[in-house]
Formats: structure tokens, C-alpha cells, sequence
């Protein structure tokens, strides 16, 4: 039977990103973002169900969500959104082996995995700031 | 086994969504840009819009779809997350239970609401 380690730290080891630097933190992001993005799309389940009542009910719904918490709240889906999809993409890419060189024999000085994925990680990250500023231009013309 | 093939799904969900999502997402969210350029209205939830599109058969098949694999994208996440915090093997069971009956009842009720405002045009 295949051996189960104990989870020490439990989720306050998303705090600290030891000596996994970057890679960690973008780790317990992107499940911080994706429990956000969850909570969010059962909500929008419910709130597009709302159709159903007919055009009255569905724009006496979008009112109310157009108050200006919502609308923060909507955008900070929007930030999420862009983080969680290009360091989703980053991490299929990681599990398939692209774009992280090829691996070889140990020699000084050593490097390691998260030292090899850094540029790839930077570039996804300017890559995923560049659609929050995008996110955040339509944001300012919807509030204008 | 079965570990490794939901975790092949969960990957496969991400790509669909990355797709879906991606578009639902330019539309609505950057929808002011867009209209800038000249592309679409500026509003997309504005009713006769939001209706008109839910009476396409398009429209309805990329709903449930983005419904079916956002559901088990997010919580096949959740559930992730969940076991990974070293629970009893019941525990697990459980959470994997009831996230499952959550999931199925929740794309069952998005796509009656879906499949239902297709056929009845003219809400």
C-alpha cells in the first residue's frame, strides 16, 4: 500500500513558501484563487438562474449586483481569473515536461527545479499582470 | 489508477475552460473595450440581449459545457485541496461523496434553467 505522509503545517503551510520560494506562493494562490473563483460561479449559477423568471426579475437582479461592492467584488474575480488561468497554463506545462529544459547530469553549481522554472514563471506572471491591467481599463470605463 | 485518471480529466477541464471561460470573460469583463474597437453593444447583460442569446442553440451548448467542466474543474479542486490536509480515509470518502452530489445537482439545475429558456422563446 502506497505510503500517505501527514500534512504537517495543514493550510498554514500556504503562508509560508519555505524553501520552495515563488513556486509555493504561486501554489497556494492559485487555490486561494480557485476557491474564490468557485464561490463565485455557484453564486453565478444560481444569479443566471434567475432568467427564468422573465426580464423583470432578471433586471431587478442585475441592479442589485450593480452596486459598487459587487462591482469590486467582480473585478477581484477578474484578477483571479487572469492569475489562476496563465499559472494553471504554467503548471500544465510543468506536468508535461515543456519549456523547462531538458533534464541532465548534477554539476556544480547545482540547479534545481524551481531555479529552472523561474523564467518561465516570470514570463507568465508579466504575461497574467498584463491582463489584470486589461481587466482593470474596462473596470475604470465601466465605472466612469 | 483511478486518481490518475481524474487527475487527466481535471487537466482536460482546464484546457476546455481556458477556452470557454477565456471568451465568457472577454465578453462580459471587457466588454467596454470592446465597443471601443467596435466590437459588440457594450452591454452584455442587458435583458433583450442575455435573452436573445439564451434562445441560441450555441449559446446553450457552450453553457452546459462550461457548466459540466467548470463543476468538476472547481470542485475536483476543492476536493484536492481537501485531501490534502491528511483526513481519515472516511472523511475523504465523504467529502468526495457529497461534493459529488453537490456537483451533479448543480449542472442538473443549470442545465434545466439552460435548456429551458432555449426552448421557450419570447420569456
Amino acid at each position: 500500500m502506497q505510503q500517505r505522509l501527514k500534512n504537517r503545517l495543514g493550510l498554514l503551510g500556504w503562508l509560508g513558501g519555505g524553501r520552495y520560494g515563488m513556486d509555493r506562493y504561486a501554489y497556494a494562490l492559485h487555490r486561494l484563487t480557485g476557491l474564490g473563483i468557485l464561490a463565485y460561479f455557484i453564486l453565478h449559477i444560481f444569479v443566471t438562474g434567475r432568467r427564468l423568471g422573465g426580464q423583470e426579475q432578471w433586471e431587478s437582479t442585475m441592479a442589485f449586483f450593480s452596486t459598487p461592492i459587487f462591482k469590486i467584488g467582480e473585478f477581484l474575480i477578474v484578477l483571479a481569473f487572469a492569475f489562476h488561468a496563465v499559472n494553471g497554463i504554467r503548471l500544465i506545462l510543468v506536468e508535461l515536461g515543456w519549456l523547462i529544459g531538458k533534464p541532465g547530469v548534477p554539476s556544480f553549481p547545482y540547479s534545481y527545479s524551481t531555479l529552472r522554472h523561474k523564467p518561465l514563471f516570470i514570463v507568465f506572471m508579466v504575461f497574467a499582470a498584463a491582463l489584470m491591467i486589461i481587466g482593470g481599463a474596462d473596470f475604470y470605463l465601466v465605472l466612469r | 489508477m483511478r486518481e490518475s485518471r481524474l487527475w487527466f480529466w481535471h487537466i482536460l477541464s482546464a484546457v476546455v475552460i481556458l477556452v470557454l471561460l477565456g471568451l465568457h470573460m472577454g465578453t462580459m469583463h471587457l466588454s467596454e473595450l470592446l465597443h471601443m474597437i467596435g466590437i459588440g453593444s457594450g452591454d452584455p447583460v442587458q435583458s433583450e440581449q442575455v435573452f436573445h442569446r439564451s434562445q441560441q442553440a450555441v449559446y446553450m451548448i457552450i453553457y452546459i459545457l462550461l457548466l459540466g467542466t467548470g463543476l468538476f474543474h472547481g470542485l475536483y479542486g476543492l476536493r484536492s485541496i481537501f485531501f490534502e490536509l491528511s483526513l481519515s480515509r472516511t472523511l475523504e470518502k465523504l467529502i468526495g461523496g457529497v461534493l459529488a452530489v453537490a456537483g451533479i445537482a448543480l449542472f442538473v439545475y443549470g442545465t434545466y434553467v439552460a435548456v429551458l429558456l432555449f426552448q421557450t422563446s419570447g420569456v
